[in-house]
């Protein structure tokens, strides 16, 4: 199946050279970080984690919204979801290869990133985020894999597959809570120490990851005649809508509970996101504007999803399905991770700013993520068009 | 053979590739590496061979016993001396020259410890 | 190049070792190979020591630094001196094992409230909480910072690989990462650390570091540096809290102490007179 990888239009050849040049100028970058030091990054010692881990965060949301083509699809027997849940399975590959990447380029000592194997701590939710990814990364390769296969040479996917499949699920889940739960224990850091930080984690994957399939769907829509089909996009919409709704109330209900309680540390690091935190004699702003773009956004793409649907609008709907990937980029991508370090627990304010090589490397591992999906995606669809035709 | 009059030569140029680095090196026998011992004192903290071959298990079983569990920071030789186990208070207080000691044999078997990243080597040899 | 070469292929190797080397870790762990977890906290107490064995802690006296001025200064320098600390002269990359710090921003969450006039300059030395129940331990994922039988928290800088977990999990800031070669020079050739202490290693890049309550020194019958800068004015006092006849006993016994945010479980082995 792979050969299909190597068959493509010029669009694809071009596509393919420009994801490699961004991952050669990120090359580059993380050989400067490598021989300087993480010094090179924008982080300090009162923001210790950076873009790095705020993607990573970011992304494993994103592989964990395979569930929602992957649950309906195999638990359901909801059969519009056919052509869609291989990219579904395909896309969380890609983005936990960007999670482990983000997670390596991180570390100040790279070289000994095994030690988590050689030292298993049960007690450090890192150990554990460790197994979770690494394990569904093997589920959604085997999975994916085996069942396009099958694909492939005509015949339903072995029954073995199943429980796999099954175990995918929860595993899906597994992930991003327990990321969640690298936040939400520590007890010094009052933004984070929330019980709904799990549950908001999870409504905001299952928004942005089926919104960026949608995007991706809708370009390969325009590119190639692969089309995933009405009904299966008119239930997506659906699916996004509302986990994207699930993700306001949660943000709601963390306003509530700071403002209403009116306890000073709750409120510090929504004050600084939204408004700006005053201290000494200097008001410290720098994510406001991201942050209230990303509310309108989000507010704004939920609202044109249903419209779209209602329209029966692509145009609309890659729109919304964008505003909706965006704003919860902002939200879990930047606010989540910078903003929990903000103020630091002897109540300093440090901002944080990435540096040109930060940014240079995260882009080329997104890149490279990218690179992995073409690829996977390539070969899924060729398959499927070839069978279809 | 399909391609033969590639394939072959390809092959060949392969394998000479390969081995170019015991060709490059063929009749010439390297140096054994002569690590000079200290003139002052006669005995280890345990025989020679132990020491060459399982210095660095050593190393380690000092660090995680004084790190973690509070162990000794002095130990016996068999005939009674103390010494401090440490690489940088113990070790290099006998074998007071990194280049003539550590360096002579790390060399030789390629061999880079990131020891000297952190631990300070003593002042003369440097 | 050379290294180049060897790092990766010892990435290579690792990788294909850990499959092999992965049922033996697991065994390690069965067997319980150095428990990292702290000790369980008493119920619902804020305060409660572990009863038995070693526990050392601190006392500052707060107002005795303000008697003494330049005395704080000089117990910082003693102590990053002594532990090879660069100094990078920039915030960003800052390291500091023990530093003076303010009232308001020692303790953020005690009331700051109509307090005496004083206590706005009064230098507080803030240092590691040797925490009896510390969440840097329970963040570390290679057991590279783990609790002793003496209380102290430690650091093993060999096996630390710089995910700053740690960092973020210390409610009290007093970690540290080596953000660039500590035993680089700045733009002036001069280096960052400006004295070498031979008997005690620097740290290398990419590592966390922080306070050791001067573990090396009393395992050979000395007292923190700190302590021994301080000691003619008592306004440190160290010892084993366990001990019921130690000096350090006898203070907290006889002297109202507060320890900085009890609430959240630490048990923190430093108690502030102020």
């Amino acid at each position: 199946m792979i050969e299909k990888a190597f068959k493509g239009s010029t669009g694809y050849w071009v596509w393919m050279l420009f994801l490699l040049s961004i991952m050669g100028v990120g090359g580059l970058c993380y050989v400067q970080q490598f021989n300087y030091g993480l010094g090179i990054t924008g982080m300090s010692r009162d923001v210790t984690w950076g873009v790095y881990i705020s993607q990573f965060t970011f992304l494993v949301g994103v592989a964990a919204g395979g569930l929602m083509l992957v649950l309906p699809y195999y638990i359901h027997n909801y059969k519009a979801f056919g052509r869609i849940v291989i990219l579904g399975e395909f896309m969380a590959i890609a983005a936990i290869a960007m999670c482990l990447m983000f997670i390596i380029a991180d570390l100040g000592q790279p070289m000994r990133a095994l030690n988590v194997l050689l030292h298993p701590t049960p007690n450090s939710m890192l150990f554990w985020d460790m197994i979770v990814l690494n394990g569904y990364l093997f589920l959604n390769i085997l999975c994916g894999w085996v069942v396009l296969q099958s694909e492939y040479k005509g015949i339903k996917y072995p029954k073995w597959i199943k429980p796999f499949i099954y175990l995918s699920i929860p595993w899906a889940i597994s992930i991003h809570t327990v990321t969640a739960f690298l936040y939400c224990g520590l007890p010094g850091r009052h933004f984070w120490l929330t019980a709904i930080l799990a549950p908001r984690f999870l409504a905001s994957a299952f928004a942005a990851g089926p919104a960026l399939l949608m995007v991706i769907a809708m370009i390969l829509k325009k590119t190639t005649k692969f089309d995933v089909g009405r009904e299966a996009q008119d239930k997506l919409v659906t699916i996004i809508g509302y986990a994207a709704m699930l993700n306001f109330f949660f943000l709601g209900c963390e306003f509530f509970v700071a403002y209403y309680s009116q306890i000073p540390g709750h409120m510090h690091t929504l004050d600084y996101l939204f408004w700006g935190l005053g201290h000494g004699d200097q008001v410290y702003n720098n994510l406001v504007p991201f942050m209230r773009a990303s509310v309108i956004m989000g507010l704004a793409g939920i609202a044109l999803i249903f419209v779209s649907r209602a329209k029966q609008s692509d145009g609309l709907l890659v729109i919304s399905c964008l505003l909706i990937f965006i704003a919860f980029w902002i939200d879990k991508g930047l606010g989540l991770v910078l903003g929990g370090f903000v103020p630091s627990p002897l109540e300093y304010v440090t901002e944080y700013v990435p540096s040109v090589q930060e940014l240079g490397i995260t882009a080329a591992i997104w890149a490279t993520g990218f690179f992995i999906l073409s690829i996977l995606y390539k070969v899924a669809i060729s398959v499927k068009l070839e069978k279809e035709a | 053979m399909y391609g033969k009059g590639r394939i072959i030569p390809a092959l060949i140029l392969f394998l000479g590739l390969m081995t170019s680095p015991i060709w490059y090196k063929s009749g010439e026998a390297s140096k054994m590496p002569k690590p000079e011992k200290p003139k002052d004192y006669t005995e280890c903290v345990a025989p020679t061979q132990e020491m060459r071959t399982s210095h660095m298990v050593l190393l380690n079983q000092w660090r995680d016993d004084i790190l973690r569990e509070g162990g000794a920071r002095t130990g016996k030789t068999p005939n009674g001396t103390e010494y401090v186990r440490s690489l940088q208070n113990g070790c290099m207080k006998c074998h007071s020259d990194k280049k003539k000691f550590c360096d002579a044999c790390h060399n030789y078997t390629s061999v880079k410890p990131y020891c000297w990243d952190c631990h300070l080597q003593p002042k003369e040899a440097m | 190049m050379d290294s180049k070469r060897r790092d990766f292929l010892k990435i290579a190797g690792l990788t294909a070792i850990a499959g092999i080397a992965a049922p033996s870790a697991f065994n390690t762990l069965l067997k319980g190979e150095a428990i990292a977890s702290a000790g369980q906290a008493a119920a619902g107490g804020h305060g409660a020591a572990a009863p038995t064995g070693k526990r050392y802690g601190m006392v500052i006296d707060v107002k005795k630094f303000t008697e003494n001025p330049g005395l704080a200064e000089q117990c910082v320098s003693a102590c990053h001196t002594i532990h090879n600390v660069p100094d990078f002269g920039n915030r960003k990359d800052e390291i500091k094992w023990i530093w003076i710090e303010s009232y308001e921003h020692t303790f953020p969450t005690e009331s700051q409230y109509k307090r005496p006039d004083a206590l706005k300059d009064m230098p507080i030395l803030t240092l590691c909480n040797h925490c009896d129940n510390p969440p840097c331990v329970r963040a570390c994922p290679t057991k590279a910072t783990y609790k002793k039988k003496d209380g102290i928290v430690g650091m093993d800088y060999h096996r630390c690989i710089g995910c700053r977990f740690c960092m973020a999990a210390c409610p009290y800031g007093a970690r540290s990462f080596n953000w660039r070669d500590p035993r680089g020079k700045d733009a002036n050739g001069q280096p960052f650390i400006k004295a070498e202490n031979p008997k005690y290693p620097t740290r290398m890049r990419g590592v966390v570091e922080k306070c050791n309550f001067c573990t090396e020194r009393l395992a050979i019958g000395q007292i923190p540096a700190c302590v021994e800068v301080a000691a003619q004015t008592k306004a440190l006092v160290f010892g084993d809290m366990n001990d019921p006849n130690s000096e350090i006993s006898q203070v907290l016994k006889t002297s109202f102490t507060i320890q900085r945010n009890p609430a959240i479980g630490t048990h923190p082995s430093l108690f502030y007179i102020i």
